[in-house]
């Protein structure tokens, strides 16, 4: 008897980590918490978009919930997002700032003339040193910041149609509150 | 039309892969020859239309069809030819497509060469690869069929992905399956052993062949995978540790632990339930690998499209898989015997010592691979497992087992004598010392960890001469017999010695690339010099040229020593505009001693970029390590052994004399 037991023990073994693996399936590995949620957003102070001598200081949001929409125009997946923050643009709750990063006035201005400008403002972070205080490693990444200007949500990666109406919409209002 | 037809040979393929793996069991069951004989001709048939199925969706990539969604999404009109055809294990539904091929390609390949066991044994060894293929084929047609039409079709496709876009690409992934999925001959002669209540000396001897050969396309096809990150990532790094990466190195080293278990068996009827669990775990491993990277629940830098219904598809194919075999595994294991006996030093009881080793560092990356995943499943949050604990750990449970490789070769079997051992190695031993104190020493740095790695690296290699030496003088060497004494070596002998090299330039490769190469970082205006080591390198600015679908800036790199110049390296910065994607592609003159590495960072103000150096010494050897450890596999695969046993009806042979490995 106790020869099959020491025989089954590979079996144990191989379901113990299928019962892991299955339960992995559920979870998502990319879904990083940032460790800036909850933090206060750093504050930076940089050159306008295509309005030269003009600075945006990100002091100018308080009291206002706004997003902060990190793109560029080298950057594949921000194209695919582009139509969802077109819509945004749409809706009157929604501040939406973009932060266009390591990118060339020129190139960015195109991409905002063909395709259109969601962004009510473009501040510029040529040099990714804004990107750095914010900890972006991949382009798009979105910062929900509230009225104290406080990181109440961040989304890596493009933000889908789906994302917008059943997460990012609703925090907006409950934070306008 | 053409996907149509792939798309109905996949699924003929499937109708005949039921049959092999249904009836013929049912068949050596019930006694019913005519059943049983269906096997041969099913899993030809199989193989057949399979290939069928492969070359229409390679032809759909020739033709740039379009309206065919996977070409869609993984080639372009612009993609050179070779790329096009390559793009077919591009993505998702290929790879797969890939794996079954290459299945079907071993079934057929055991359907010709294997003959001479008995027709149970022979007729459920052919019918569990039909079993492993049911699951594979169903996975494709049900979850990731590659012939899904996109109507109404693209006007151009997504294009390949850029980083797969070199002659890697190529070659690297079917190899690399090759070893993989060829762990599955051994796994089916596991099964059907243990289904006959066969587990003896002929049932490792028929094993060993197709093991050795699944092992050294898998060696290659790492070391290939290996050799291109190396190059293409751009950061000169050549092994990441990355899931996927982990997920082909565990049946690595459990193949590797196999290979020298199986010996024992074959050689002493020894170990037989241990290297039967190994052959199971071999294969499992391959499968877990596929679930990993197929089912997305791990990150990694060879990001693959991922959906859970895969994921759980894959997930209960492993249980009925892996779980049944396992429990086939329990029911039958009990009743095994032990084998021979052997002293506590002995060939046996080292082989023994190699096998825990290489098990255990099999489980070590396979803890570190799932532990993110285990911390996340238990709420314990996120983490990642990095390079620092696969190193740290992985060193220190191969070391003894290196040093352990120096001695096993020279016990005899049965028993062995401890002192006669020490006296073998005494020269050995003095040479790994210098070496691990001089090569420091001529380096200019002195660590720990080097001085280890160097003493480990020669004493391989110090000790793998000392068994030849060994080998010669026992058969009696003067002058021109000399010759004929080496001549009458077997193969075998002289594959085990090659492999054995292998690991040895492998570890000073690791060793002296760690402890010794530089890495700078530059800022270079236009005719700037850098000065590392005894080098001179100078920026000669940037140039754009045009590839075929990308556009690049290539940068020139003139490097000197000593004021004559050596090469022009030129670095490139491509970008491909139908992904918008930039790529690294770096400059490397490789060398014996050393390789030169430059790749091109970002450009920065008025023609200046910056620049990044690397001077890696003896990097080259841990290709080149590994390119002696298949050799070693090919050699004893040529032994002569193997050929008179093809011929010869194998069944009732015993031993074959005087042949060692």
């Amino acid at each position: 008897m106790s020869k099959l037991v020491k025989s089954l023990l590979p079996l144990a073994l191989f379901f113990i980590v299928v019962g892991f693996l299955f339960k992995g399936l559920y979870l998502d590995p990319h879904e990083v918490p940032s460790p800036l949620v909850g933090k206060p957003a750093p504050l930076f102070n940089a050159p306008v978009l295509a309005e030269t001598g003009k600075k945006f200081s990100s002091e100018e949001m308080k009291g206002k919930v706004w997003l902060l929409n990190v793109w560029a125009s080298w950057c594949g997946a921000c194209r695919e997002e582009h139509p969802v923050l077109m819509d945004m643009s749409k809706i009157s709750e929604i501040q939406l700032y973009g932060l266009d990063y390591k990118d060339t006035d020129a190139e960015a201005q195109d991409v905002l003339k063909t395709a259109g400008n969601p962004y009510k403002l473009v501040a510029t972070d040529m040099d990714g040193r804004i990107g750095i205080d914010y900890g972006v490693y991949g382009v798009p990444e979105t910062y929900l910041i509230d009225k104290s200007g406080v990181i109440r949500y961040k989304q890596i990666g493009p933000i889908t149609k789906e994302l917008l109406y059943t997460k990012i919409l609703p925090m907006v209002k409950e934070l306008q509150r | 039309m053409i996907p149509e037809i792939g798309q109905f040979s996949l699924i003929l393929a499937f109708c005949f892969a039921i049959i092999q793996g249904i009836l013929p069991l049912i068949g050596v069951w019930k006694n019913q020859p005519k059943l049983a004989n269906t096997v041969v001709p099913a899993a030809r048939a199989q193989f057949v239309f399979i290939i069928i199925a492969f070359l229409c969706l390679d032809y759909s990539f020739y033709v740039n069809d379009f309206s065919v969604l996977y070409v869609a999404s993984n080639s372009n009109s612009q993609l050179p030819l070779i790329y096009r055809l390559a793009a077919l294990w591009g993505g998702h539904e290929g790879s797969m497509l890939l794996w079954v091929t290459i299945l079907s390609v071993w079934t057929m390949a055991v359907t010709m060469f294997v003959k001479n066991l008995p027709e149970s044994f022979r007729i459920r060894l052919i019918a569990v690869m039909g079993l492993v293929s049911i699951g594979f084929l169903a996975f494709i047609l049900f979850t990731s069929n590659p012939f899904e039409r996109l109507i109404p079709a693209a006007m151009d496709g997504r294009d390949l992905n850029p980083l797969l876009q070199d002659p890697g690409m190529v070659f690297h992934p079917p190899v690399l399956y090759m070893g993989y999925v060829g762990f599955s001959v051994a796994f089916a002669f596991a099964i059907a052993a243990l289904l006959d209540g066969r587990l003896d000396i002929t049932w490792a001897r028929w094993t060993r062949p197709w093991t050795t050969v699944a092992w050294v396309f898998l060696t290659l096809g790492i070391a290939f995978g290996s050799r291109w990150a190396y190059y293409e990532l751009g950061w000169g790094g050549w092994w990441f540790w990355d899931a996927v990466e982990n997920a082909s190195f565990m049946p690595w080293l459990v193949g590797t632990a196999l290979i020298h278990s199986l010996a024992v068996t074959e050689k002493r009827d020894a170990f037989k339930v241990w290297t039967v669990l190994l052959s199971i775990c071999a294969f499992s491993l391959s499968l877990l690998g596929t679930f990993l990277v197929r089912s997305g629940v791990l990150t990694s830098v060879h990001a693959f499209a991922t959906d859970p219904s895969r994921g759980l598809f894959i997930l209960l194919y492993l249980v009925v898989v892996i779980g049944g075999a396992l429990l086939l595994f329990a029911l039958r294991a009990p009743n095994v015997g032990l084998g021979e006996r052997f002293g506590v030093v002995s060939r046996e009881s080292m082989l023994l010592a190699n096998n825990v080793v290489l098990a255990a560092a099999a489980g070590s990356v396979m803890l570190g691979t799932l532990y993110p995943l285990l911390m996340d499943a238990l709420g314990a949050g996120k983490i990642s497992v990095g390079p620092p604990y696969f190193d740290a750990v992985f060193v220190a449970i191969m070391v003894p087992g290196i040093f352990l490789l120096g001695l096993g070769p020279l016990a005899k079997w049965k028993k062995a004598n401890l002192p006669e051992i020490g006296v073998r190695i005494r020269v050995a031993a003095v040479i790994s010392l210098l070496s691990a104190v001089l090569v420091p020493f001529i380096m200019g740095k002195l660590t720990a960890m080097v001085a280890m790695g160097v003493f480990m690296g020669v004493w391989v290699i110090s000790t793998t001469f000392v068994l030849l030496i060994n080998r010669v003088k026992t058969r009696g060497m003067t002058g021109a017999k000399l010759i004929d004494t080496l001549k009458s070596i077997p193969l075998a002998f002289y594959g085990m010695l090659v492999a054995h090299l292998g690991i040895g330039i492998f570890v000073l490769g690791v060793t002296l690339v760690k402890g010794y190469e530089s890495e700078q970082d530059l800022r270079m205006d236009v005719s700037d010099t850098a000065t590392i080591q005894n080098l001179v390198f100078r920026f000669e600015g940037v140039k754009d040229i045009t590839g075929p679908n990308y556009m690049s800036s290539q940068g020139s790199i003139a490097v000197s020593q000593n004021g004559k110049e050596i090469v022009t390296l030129k670095p490139e910065k491509r970008f491909y505009p139908v992904q918008g994607s930039v790529m690294t592609e770096a400059d490397i003159k490789p060398g014996i001693v050393r390789d030169l590495y430059v790749s091109l960072g970002e450009p920065l103000e008025n023609g200046a970029w910056s620049v990044r150096i690397y001077i890696k010494p003896f990097v080259q050897w841990i290709w080149a390590g590994c390119m002696l450890m298949a050799l070693g596999g090919v050699l004893a695969l040529s032994d002569r052994r193997y050929r008179v046993a093809n011929k010869k009806a194998a069944m009732d042979a015993g031993y074959v004399p005087g042949v060692e490995a």
